[in-house]
C-alpha cells in the first residue's frame, strides 16, 4: 500500500524521473513529492539510487525522462546554479568543502547576496554558531583542516547562511558526534517551524524516524515506499522488509 | 616557497665567485619572472574549467609581435605602449578563442588538445601572413639596454624591470584573488567548480573572464619575452608552450603560487645551468621536472583533487 506520489501545496515533485550514467540506468522512474514546511526523508539501502535522486533534482545530473517541478515551475532542464538561485541549498554527500578556503571564506560564499562580512545576517550567523560552535572556533583556519565531523558542521551552516525554501541533504549526520546530531536536530526542526522545506538522504533510521514528517524509500532506482513517517516508524515488519534493519538498531531507535 | 632561496643559496658555493652567481641570480629571476607572466594565465584556465589549452603560446607570440610593429626601440613609453596594447590584444583573441575553439569541447581533454593546438597552427601560420616568416629583431630601447654594476656584479636594466614588472603582476594577482569576492570565486571554482555552481554562481561567465585575463597577461608576457631574448621568430608561441607547461607542471596545475616557484625555479636552474653545464641547459627543465614530480607527483602545490 503506498500513498500517492502528489500532495497538498508541493514545493518539490518529481514525476516519473529517469537518470542515466554512462551505460547505466539508475533512475527508472522515481516519483515523489515534498510538501512545503515539511521534513521529508529518503530512505533505502546503499545504492539504491538516493544521492542520484538529489544530484538529480539539483541540476548536477539531469534527467534523461520524466518531470521535476519546484513550486509548479518545471526544472529538469535547468543548470544547477539556476536551480540553486531558485532557494535551494544543497549538502552533498562529500560536503563540498572549499578545503583551501578559510571556514569564513566557505561561509561568505554561501552567502550569495552578502559582499563582504559585514554584510551577513548577524542573527542568523549568530544561530548558526550556537548550533554548531566549531564553525565560530575555527572561523579563520583552513576548512582543509578540520574534522569530518566539523566539516560536515560547516557545510550544513553554509547551506543555511542565507533564508532557503528547501535544504537538500545528503547523509548530514554522517561522522557526527552524538550531541551534535542533537543539535542538527534541534536546527532542522527549528528551520522547518519556519517554514523551510527539507529533503533528505539518512541512514540513520533513529534520527530519521525523530525529525520525519513522510518518507520515501528507494531500492534499484525505483520508489518502494511512500508514506508518513508515523506509519513507518511504528510497523517493525514493514521496516525489515523495505530497510533490512538489523534488530540492534531498531532497539536503538525505540530508545530514542 | 623556501625552494627559490634554498636552490639560490645551495648555486652560491657551486658558482664560485659571488659577482657571477648574483648575475646568474637575477638573470634567473628575470627569466622566471617573465615564464610567469606568461604561465599564470594557463594555469588558472586549466584549473578553473579543466581546459588544457595549448593555444596559449599563440597570445604569448601576438604579445610579441605587436612589439615589433610598435617601435619599442624609442624609449620605455613606446614599452609601455607595446604592453598595452599587446594585453587588449591578446586579451580579445582569448574572448574569440575560448568562444569558437574551447567552448564546443568543454570536459573532452583529447579533443582540447587537438583543437587548441590546432587553433595555434592557424594562428602561427597567420602571424607570418602578417609580420612575414623571417626573425625580427627586438632590441630594447637603449635606456633598459646595458648592464648596471652592483657589487661588481654586471646586472642587466631589462632584467631589472622584468623583475619589477612581474613582481607588480603577482602582487595585482595575489590581491585579486585573495582580497576581491571575485577572486574567492575563482580560488572555490578551481577546487570544486561544482560546489560553486551549486551554490548558485553562474561560472561560465567567470570563465570568459579568467580566459582573457589570462591571455591578456600572455600577451604581457610575450612583449617581455621577446624584449628578452632580443628578437622574434614566428615559432616563439610552440616554443614557450613547452616552457610554461613544464611550470604549471611543478607548479601543480591550478596553483598561482605554484606557478611562480615553478617559474622561478625553471629560470635559475636554466641560468645556473647555462653557467656551469652549457650542454646540459637544454635538458634542464625537463630534469626539474621529472625530480619534482618523482617527489610531488601532482605538482608543488596540488589544488586539484587528484
Amino acid at each position: 500500500m503506498m500513498a500517492s506520489a502528489a500532495c497538498e501545496d508541493p514545493i518539490l515533485e518529481l514525476h516519473g524521473v529517469h537518470t542515466h550514467i554512462g551505460a547505466y540506468h539508475i533512475l527508472q522512474g522515481v516519483d515523489f513529492a515534498v510538501r512545503r514546511g515539511e521534513v521529508f526523508m529518503l530512505l533505502g539501502r546503499n545504492g539504491a539510487g538516493k544521492t542520484t535522486t538529489l544530484r538529480t533534482i539539483m541540476g548536477l545530473w539531469k534527467a534523461s525522462h520524466g518531470r521535476i517541478g519546484f513550486e509548479g515551475r518545471a526544472v529538469s532542464t535547468l543548470p544547477s546554479t539556476e536551480i540553486a538561485r531558485l532557494g535551494v541549498a544543497y549538502v552533498p554527500e562529500n560536503m563540498g568543502i572549499f578545503q583551501h578556503l578559510s571556514v569564513r571564506e566557505n561561509m561568505l560564499l554561501a552567502a550569495r547576496s552578502a559582499r563582504n562580512l559585514r554584510e551577513l545576517d548577524g542573527p542568523r550567523l549568530q544561530r548558526i554558531f550556537g548550533w554548531f560552535p566549531p564553525i565560530e572556533r575555527f572561523w579563520l583556519a583552513p576548512a582543509g583542516t578540520l574534522s569530518g565531523g566539523q566539516k560536515q558542521m560547516l557545510a550544513i551552516g553554509r547551506a543555511i547562511i542565507e533564508a532557503r525554501k528547501l535544504i537538500i541533504l545528503d547523509e548530514p549526520s554522517k561522522g557526527l558526534a552524538p550531541a551534535i546530531v542533537e543539535n542538527l536536530l534541534e536546527a532542522f526542526v527549528a528551520l522547518r517551524d519556519e517554514g523551510v522545506s527539507i529533503l533528505m538522504v539518512e541512514q540513520n533510521f533513529t534520527l530519521a524516524r525523530r525529525l520525519g514528517d513522510s518518507v520515501a524509500v528507494m531500492d534499484s532506482g525505483t520508489i518502494t515506499y511512500r508514506g508518513s513517517m508515523r506509519d513507518l516508524a511504528a510497523n517493525d515488519a514493514l521496516q525489515d522488509a523495505l530497510l533490512g534493519l538489523d534488530l540492534r538498531q531498531r532497539a536503538q531507535g525505540a530508545k530514542a | 616557497m623556501l625552494m627559490v632561496p634554498a636552490l639560490m643559496l645551495a648555486a652560491l658555493p657551486i658558482v664560485g665567485t659571488p659577482s657571477t652567481w648574483l648575475t646568474l641570480t637575477v638573470a634567473g629571476l628575470a627569466m622566471g619572472m617573465i615564464i610567469f607572466l606568461m604561465a599564470s594565465g594557463l594555469t588558472l584556465v586549466f584549473g578553473l574549467m579543466d581546459v588544457l589549452n595549448f593555444g596559449h603560446g599563440l597570445f604569448i607570440a601576438l604579445g610579441a609581435y605587436i612589439a615589433t610593429s610598435v617601435a619599442v626601440s624609442s624609449g620605455l613609453g613606446s614599452v609601455a605602449q607595446a604592453m598595452v596594447l599587446a594585453m587588449l590584444a591578446a586579451g580579445l583573441l582569448g574572448i574569440v578563442f575560448e568562444r569558437l575553439i574551447v567552448r564546443p569541447v568543454y570536459g573532452q581533454h583529447l579533443k582540447q588538445i587537438l583543437i587548441t593546438m590546432g587553433g595555434m597552427i592557424i594562428g602561427e601560420e597567420l602571424i607570418k601572413v602578417i609580420w612575414g616568416p623571417l626573425q625580427i629583431a627586438l632590441p630594447p630601447p637603449p635606456m633598459l639596454q646595458g648592464s648596471l654594476i652592483i657589487a661588481e656584479a654586471a646586472i642587466e636594466k631589462y632584467r631589472l624591470l622584468a623583475v619589477v614588472v612581474g613582481l607588480a603582476v603577482f602582487l595585482l594577482q595575489w590581491w585579486v584573488l585573495s582580497q576581491t569576492r571575485i577572486g574567492l570565486l575563482i580560488r572555490a571554482g578551481v577546487q570544486d567548480r561544482e560546489m560553486v555552481e551549486a551554490l548558485g554562481y553562474r561560472i561560465g561567465r567567470l570563465f570568459v573572464g579568467v580566459f582573457a585575463a589570462g591571455s591578456a597577461l600572455a600577451g604581457l608576457g610575450g612583449v617581455m619575452w621577446g624584449l628578452y631574448q632580443q628578437n622574434v621568430v614566428p615559432q616563439i608561441g610552440t616554443q614557450v608552450n613547452v616552457l610554461i607547461f613544464i611550470v604549471i607542471i611543478i607548479g601543480g596545475l591550478g596553483s598561482t603560487a605554484g606557478a611562480l616557484i615553478g617559474a622561478l625555479l625553471v629560470g635559475l636552474v636554466a641560468n645556473y645551468t647555462g653557467y656551469l653545464l652549457p650542454k646540459l641547459a637544454l635538458f634542464s627543465n625537463l630534469a626539474l621536472m621529472a625530480l619534482i614530480l618523482m617527489w610531488r607527483p601532482y605538482g608543488l602545490y596540488a589544488l586539484a583533487k587528484p
